[in-house]
């Protein structure tokens, strides 16, 4: 790529979601808006290697796409129902289109940028479609980049956006922040949008790699912008913080070889301890609102705990067990209960643990999950029940599809068959 | 990817050691900072007092030597910095290019190293 693709990628990068969310507004159509700003993209590919990069690019693609845009509205290209919902407000204010157009875009744009994740993650879309909509409209990721980063094929990614804008479309999902009751619930599917991101970067779920950092990248930067748009909301500092301190530790995560390390078993001293002191502020906005923790909030607590423990023996596993606590009753789920049986195990010793995982037992979403025999086995193991502890190991062996995984766990049930040495 | 943009401003070449910046150009700062930050691509950033109030640790013919500041042959002196977290080089060029600086002033654009990208024995000498 030349200097000049490069340094057009840079602008579009820093620019294109400003850019479609300023659109949007106006057209009240993502999809079209996202056409629209493409347009200016195209033309700026086309005048800038021979311009140069104009002085101000961002306001350069501005005028650009609003041209488009005017011309778009002249020419009647918009689909009916805009000019439906557009007419009676421009002839209320007795202004042009035009004026509006440019009364629209020059507008603060955050509000805007706020609208269009809400948008981009709008539960008339699937997760998949939310997560492919959010890394194109709010990343400026290109449907190339989208699709390796979930290694999917171009088509299968490029056919998803463009039902994900058909489907806005057809809904008519209007281009806004909602109020009341339902804002909740939309700005959680914001953040799993986001947090699935970052989560398919930090343990990725299929490819040969164990995790994908840019993909974490990525979403620490959307969590980012967001926790500037929505700075009261402490959720979203509580996801940024839980993001950021899992992020410190992606470096100790894989051993050169590509193996995964356990977070127990981590080189702390390669922990990034810049990302570290950025989750523990993000952590300090949540406290400093107040209020009792949520689901995010309360795994970013347990986060810091593990990022303020110098060493593994120095872990505070009696406040994370009432962490688990309260995240187990606010979200229940089995996942979680296994989670905080490890903890009660560290905290109080092994029949704690075994005492919440003995209660998992019939539970039917877990029947493939490998960690809950290999849980039980450990604590079965420590407990002296060498037996029962081999039994489980070869069961969670049997279970889980990571061959280096599965090598480990017959080593232990061997070990536990062995008679004491 | 991650770069520091650091910043090496003319006025430092010969600012005494109580210079501090006008308070119209710290207001243009703060704007600057505030639209990283907005963007989602601050890590973290720093200014530094001047120079004449600095020291300099020099090596050469074996023993390290004091030199106090102001350090009146010297051009270029840093004066602060922006860790960036961005997607390339060319990302940071175009944010550096932003940024409100006074004629004769430098940002100087670096990606900061990662032990990942070193070869096997540099790698091993560090203990990864």
């Amino acid at each position: 790529m030349s200097d000049i693709h490069e340094a057009i990628d840079a602008v579009w990068r820093i620019e294109s979601a400003r850019l479609i969310a300023g659109l949007a507004r106006m057209v009240r159509d993502v999809g079209l808006a996202e056409d629209l700003a493409q347009e200016a993209l195209l033309a700026a590919l086309e005048r800038w290697p021979a311009s140069g990069v104009p002085d101000n690019p961002g306001a350069w693609l501005m005028a650009t796409a609003k041209h488009r845009a005017i011309d778009a509205l002249r020419r009647g290209k918009m689909v009916e129902r805009k000019h439906e919902t557009l007419a009676p407000e421009l002839e209320a204010r007795q202004v042009s289109p035009e004026d509006e157009l440019h009364r629209a875009i020059d507008d603060d744009v955050g509000d805007d940028l706020l609208r269009l994740m809400f948008t981009a993650c709008h539960p008339v879309l699937s997760t998949e479609a939310r997560l492919a909509l959010t890394l194109r409209l709010l990343g400026g990721l290109t449907t190339e980049e989208i699709a390796r980063a979930f290694l999917s094929p171009v088509a299968t990614v490029a056919q998803r956006i463009v039902r994900a804008k058909r489907t806005l479309a057809e809904a008519r999902v209007p281009f806004e922040v909602p109020r009341g009751a339902d804002r909740a619930a939309r700005l959680s599917s914001v953040l799993e949008v986001i947090y699935l991101i970052f989560n398919e970067g930090y343990t990725a779920t299929a490819g040969a790699d164990w995790t994908r950092p840019p993909l974490c990248d990525e979403a620490l930067r959307l969590g980012r912008i967001l926790a500037e748009l929505e700075p009261q909301e402490p959720e979203v500092h509580g996801l940024v913080a839980l993001m950021e301190i899992q992020g410190s530790r992606l470096r100790a995560r894989v051993r050169p070889s590509g193996e995964p390390v356990l977070l127990l078993d981590q080189d702390r001293s390669r922990w990034d301890r810049l990302l570290i002191g950025r989750g523990l502020a993000a952590f300090e906005r949540v406290e400093a609102l107040g209020g009792t923790l949520g689901p995010y909030a309360l795994q970013a607590a347990i986060a810091v705990c593990h990022a303020r423990a110098a060493t593994a023996e120095d872990t505070d596993w009696t406040r994370i067990t009432a962490l688990y606590d309260a995240l187990a009753q606010l979200t229940p789920s089995p996942v979680i209960e296994v989670n905080r049986a490890v903890a009660y195990a560290m905290a109080f010793g092994p029949a704690a643990g075994l005492e919440i995982v003995e209660a998992l037992a019939g539970e039917p979403s877990l029947a493939s999950y490998h960690l809950l025999p290999s849980v039980r086995g450990d604590f079965l193991e420590k407990l002296g029940r060498r037996d029962e502890a081999r039994a489980e190991f070869e069961r969670a062996a049997s279970l889980t599809r990571n061959e280096r995984e599965r090598a480990l766990l017959l080593a232990r049930a061997a070990a536990a068959g062995r008679p004491n040495s | 990817m991650r770069f520091m943009m650091i910043v090496v401003p003319k006025a430092y070449e010969n600012a005494a050691a109580d210079f501090v910046p006008p308070a119209d150009l710290i207001a243009k700062m703060t704007k600057y900072n505030d639209s990283l930050t907005k963007a989602g691509v601050l890590l973290g950033l720093d200014g530094l007092t001047p120079p004449a109030k600095g020291a300099r640790v020099k090596f050469a013919g074996g023993t390290p030597k004091v030199v106090d500041g102001p350090f009146t042959e010297s051009k270029e002196l840093v004066g602060g910095y922006w860790m960036l977290q961005v997607k390339s080089q060319a990302e940071a060029i175009e944010w550096a290019k932003r940024a409100p600086m006074l004629d004769g002033d430098v940002i100087e654009v670096r990606q900061v190293q990662e032990i990942e990208d070193l070869p096997p024995d540099v790698r091993k000498a560090a203990g990864r």
